[in-house]
C-alpha cells in the first residue's frame, strides 16, 4: 500500500465530551465518549472501527458529520477543516460525507416516495433542473441494483434489504467521497446481509469512495476492511492492517474480542471469558482503561494516564504496557 | 441420559384473524433429551419464536396452536387449560428473552422478582424466598448478591440484567429452558460469558435447553443437535457438527456460504459472498410446493408441484429437499 500525499480524512486528537449533571445542584461532569482519537482514511479504502457499545465509535461518526461538536481536535476531510472556527459550511460537508444507518426501517421517511427521498438532497444542493434530477435518481437506483420504476413507491413497500439499498442510494446521490456505515447489516436477515456487503464493496471499488465501517461484528469487519481500528472506552487501543489485526493481535482486548466469537469449525474451542463489565465513560478507571478486565494486568497498568502507542510494525500499533517491556506473552 | 424431556409432534400454529386460519408453522417435529442443548435457527419470520411461545404457553391471539402435541415429560401442553399452564410455566418450563430490560419488571427489585418464583411455585415465605434469591444470584455469578437483590433493573448493566433473567428462569429447576436469542442484545465479550453461564448451570442440573438464534455460528458451537427453520417448517435437522461442515439443504448451504465468518478472508481472500436471492415469503404467500423453491438454485418442476416431506439422510439427520446434497 502506497500512502497518498494527503489522506481523504484525517482526524487528530479528537475529543467528544458530553456534559452531564447528577441532580440539579450536582457537579457538572463530562462523559468522555471520545478521548483523543487519531484516524486516517484514504480514498478507495475501507476502515473498520470496532468496539463494544459505549466505546465512542458512533460519537466519532457524528463528529465527522458535524452532528455533534468536537470538544477538541482537528478533523480534515477532503482538504478542508471541519472543526474549529474555520470549519466548512454544513451544506459543503454534506456533499463530502454521508451516512448509512443501522435500521433501514426507521431511517426512511414513510410519507415520502423514493423519488422524493432521493431527489430532496439534489434540490437542496442546487440541482434545479427536474430532468437532471430524475436522471440522477434513475442512475443511483440502478447503481444499487433496483429498477428505476420503484421511484414512485413508498418505503413500506420494500423489504429490509431493499430498504438498505435505498438508504445507500440516498447516501451516494450527492456523490460524496466518504460514506460512513454504522452497523449497515446488523438489522438485516442473515441471508440478506451478503447482498448488502457485496454491494458496498462493489460500490467502493467502482466509485472510489472511502468507507468508514462501524460494527461490532468482527466477521463483517474482517471481510470488508483494509485497515481496522479497535476502540475501548473512548480511545483507540490497536490499529493496523486487517491481516495483522486478525493474525497477530497485539492488545489483550483485541485478542479477547476475537476469541469471544464462537467458531463453528472448532466446536471444542470454548470462547475466552473476559469477566467484568465495560466501565462507564463517566468514571473511567485510572491507568489503562482496560486493566480491570485484563487477564495480563500488571501493577503499572493501574496508575498513570494509560499507555501510549507502541509501534509493532510500520502499519500496526497498539496501546499496552506489555508491548513496551517486550513481554513474552505478546 | 436419553430420557426425553420434550417431544413435539406435528406442531402447527395458525394465524386466526380471517375467515380461514393461515398456517404460520406446520409439521414441526423434534424432541429434546435431558441435559441436551437443542438449537433452532432461522431468519426473522421463519416461525422459531412462535414455536418457543407455543412451548411456554404464551401464544397470543390471533396466533393459536392448531394441531399437534407438545409433550413435556409426557403431559400435552397444547391442550392444557391456561390455569394449569400457569402452574407449569416457570416451574417445569421457563424462558429467557432477548431483551432483559423489557422482560424484567422495572418497578420491582431484582430480589422480589427472583423471590416471586419461590413464593408462587414453592410456597415459601417472603423471608425464605429472599434467602433463596440471594443464593440464586450467587449461582449466576453476580458479585455481592446481598446488596444487588435490592437493586432495580435500571440500576444494572445489560449483562447483569440477563444474569438476573437466568436466575429467575432457573430458580425452580425447570426440566426445559427456552432461550430466545438470549445474547443478541449484548456486547460480544459479554455474550460469550452469558452463553457459557447458561450452559454450565444447565449441564450441572441436567436441564434440557432449547436455544433459539439466528446466529448459525453460535448454535453450531454450543448445541448437540440443530434444526433449521424456513418459512414455518423445519427444513433440516442434524447433529451440530454436520450442519456447518456438510449442510444438506440448499437453504442451509446458502446461509453457511453467505456468512462472513471470522477467518474466511484469510482462507479464501475477499471474494464475493454467495448471495441467496429474493426474500423470505410472507405467511400468506407461502409457495405451494417446496417453500424455498423460488430462491433455490437446484429447483426442478417437481419441487413446485407438491409439498416436500422430511426424508432421512444416510449420514444421519433429516432434510426436507428432493435434491439435497
Amino acid at each position: 500500500m502506497i500512502p497518498e500525499a494527503e489522506p481523504l480524512l484525517s482526524v487528530q486528537g479528537l475529543k467528544v465530551h458530553y456534559p452531564v449533571r447528577h441532580g440539579w445542584r450536582g457537579k457538572p461532569l463530562a462523559v468522555k465518549a471520545v478521548d483523543g482519537v487519531d484516524l486516517t482514511l484514504h480514498t478507495g479504502q475501507c476502515l473498520g472501527l470496532v468496539g463494544e457499545s459505549g466505546c465512542g465509535k458512533s460519537s466519532i461518526a457524528q463528529a465527522l458529520l458535524g452532528l455533534v461538536p468536537a470538544t477538541e481536535g482537528v478533523i480534515r476531510l477532503d482538504g478542508h477543516e471541519i472543526t474549529g472556527t474555520a470549519k466548512v459550511p454544513a451544506m459543503a460537508l454534506a456533499r463530502s460525507a454521508q451516512m448509512v444507518f443501522q435500521d433501514p426501517m426507521s431511517s426512511l421517511n414513510p410519507r415520502q416516495t423514493i423519488r422524493e427521498i432521493l431527489s430532496g438532497p439534489l434540490r437542496l444542493h442546487g440541482m434545479t433542473d427536474r430532468a437532471e434530477r430524475e436522471a440522477r435518481v434513475a442512475e443511483m437506483l440502478s447503481l444499487v441494483g433496483m429498477a428505476p420504476e420503484v421511484a414512485s413507491r413508498y418505503p413500506h413497500e420494500f423489504s429490509g434489504g431493499q430498504r438498505q439499498r435505498l438508504c445507500i442510494a440516498r447516501a451516494l446521490i450527492l456523490r460524496p467521497k466518504l460514506v460512513i456505515c454504522d452497523e449497515p447489516v446488523s438489522a438485516l436477515d442473515v441471508s440478506i446481509r451478503a447482498q448488502i456487503i457485496n454491494l458496498l464493496l462493489e460500490l467502493k471499488d467502482r466509485l472510489g469512495i472511502a468507507l468508514l465501517l462501524i460494527s461490532h461484528d468482527l466477521g463483517v469487519v474482517e471481510h470488508m476492511s483494509d485497515r481496522i481500528a479497535v476502540m475501548y472506552l473512548g480511545r483507540i487501543v490497536e490499529e493496523g492492517g486487517w491481516r495483522e489485526i486478525f493474525t497477530a493481535p497485539a492488545h489483550p482486548y483485541t485478542r479477547a474480542l476475537i476469541s469471544a466469537i464462537p467458531d463453528p469449525m472448532h466446536r471444542d474451542r470454548a470462547p475466552a471469558r473476559l469477566g467484568g463489565e465495560i466501565p462507564s465513560p463517566l468514571s473511567p478507571p485510572e491507568g489503562c482503561a482496560f486493566h480491570p478486565r485484563c487477564p495480563l494486568a500488571m501493577p503499572r497498568c493501574h496508575s498513570g494516564g494509560g499507555p501510549e502507542f507502541t509501534r509493532i510494525s510500520a502499519d500496526h500499533r497498539a496501546r499496552c504496557h506489555l508491548l513496551q517491556t517486550g513481554n513474552p506473552h505478546v | 441420559m436419553t430420557e426425553t424431556v420434550l417431544d413435539v409432534r406435528d406442531l402447527a400454529i395458525s394465524l386466526c384473524d380471517g375467515p380461514t386460519p393461515v398456517a404460520a408453522v406446520e409439521g414441526v417435529n423434534f424432541s429434546i433429551n435431558r441435559g441436551e442443548v437443542f438449537g433452532l435457527v432461522g431468519e426473522s419470520g421463519c416461525g422459531k419464536s412462535l414455536c418457543a411461545l407455543a412451548l411456554a404457553g404464551l401464544l397470543k391471539a390471533p396466533m393459536a396452536i392448531s394441531g399437534g402435541q407438545i409433550l413435556l415429560e409426557g403431559r400435552d401442553l397444547a391442550t392444557l387449560p391456561p390455569r394449569e399452564m400457569r402452574h407449569l410455566r416457570g416451574n417445569k418450563v421457563s424462558m429467557i428473552f432477548q431483551e432483559p430490560m423489557t422482560a424484567l419488571n422495572p418497578l420491582m427489585t431484582v430480589g422480589d422478582q427472583i423471590g416471586e418464583m419461590f413464593v408462587l411455585h414453592r410456597g415459601l415465605t417472603a423471608r425464605a424466598a429472599r434467602m433463596k434469591a440471594i443464593e440464586a444470584l450467587e449461582q449466576v455469578q453476580v458479585s455481592s448478591p446481598e446488596r444487588r437483590i435490592n437493586a432495580y433493573p435500571h440500576q444494572l448493566s445489560g449483562g447483569m440484567r440477563q444474569r438476573v433473567m437466568i436466575a429467575i428462569a432457573l430458580a425452580c429447576d425447570p426440566a426445559l429452558l427456552i432461550a430466545d436469542e438470549p445474547t443478541t442484545a449484548l456486547d460480544v465479550t459479554i455474550q460469550a460469558e452469558i452463553v457459557e453461564l447458561v450452559l454450565d448451570l444447565c449441564r450441572a442440573r441436567g436441564t434440557a435447553v432449547m436455544m433459539i438464534s439466528h446466529d448459525l455460528g453460535l448454535v453450531a458451537r454450543i448445541c448437540n443437535r440443530v434444526a433449521v427453520m424456513y418459512a414455518g417448517q423445519i427444513v433440516e435437522q442434524r447433529s451440530a457438527g454436520d450442519i456447518f461442515t456438510a449442510p444438506a439443504h440448499p437453504y442451509t448451504r446458502g446461509l453457511v456460504d453467505a456468512l462472513p465468518r471470522l477467518g474466511r478472508r484469510l482462507e479464501r481472500g475477499q471474494e464475493r459472498l454467495t448471495e441467496i436471492g429474493g426474500v423470505v415469503p410472507a405467511i400468506r404467500d407461502f409457495p405451494q410446493g417446496c417453500r424455498f423453491a423460488p430462491r433455490c438454485g437446484r429447483v426442478t418442476p417437481e419441487c413446485r408441484a407438491a409439498p416436500v416431506s422430511m426424508t432421512d439422510l444416510n449420514k444421519g439427520g433429516r432434510v426436507r429437499c428432493l435434491h439435497h446434497v
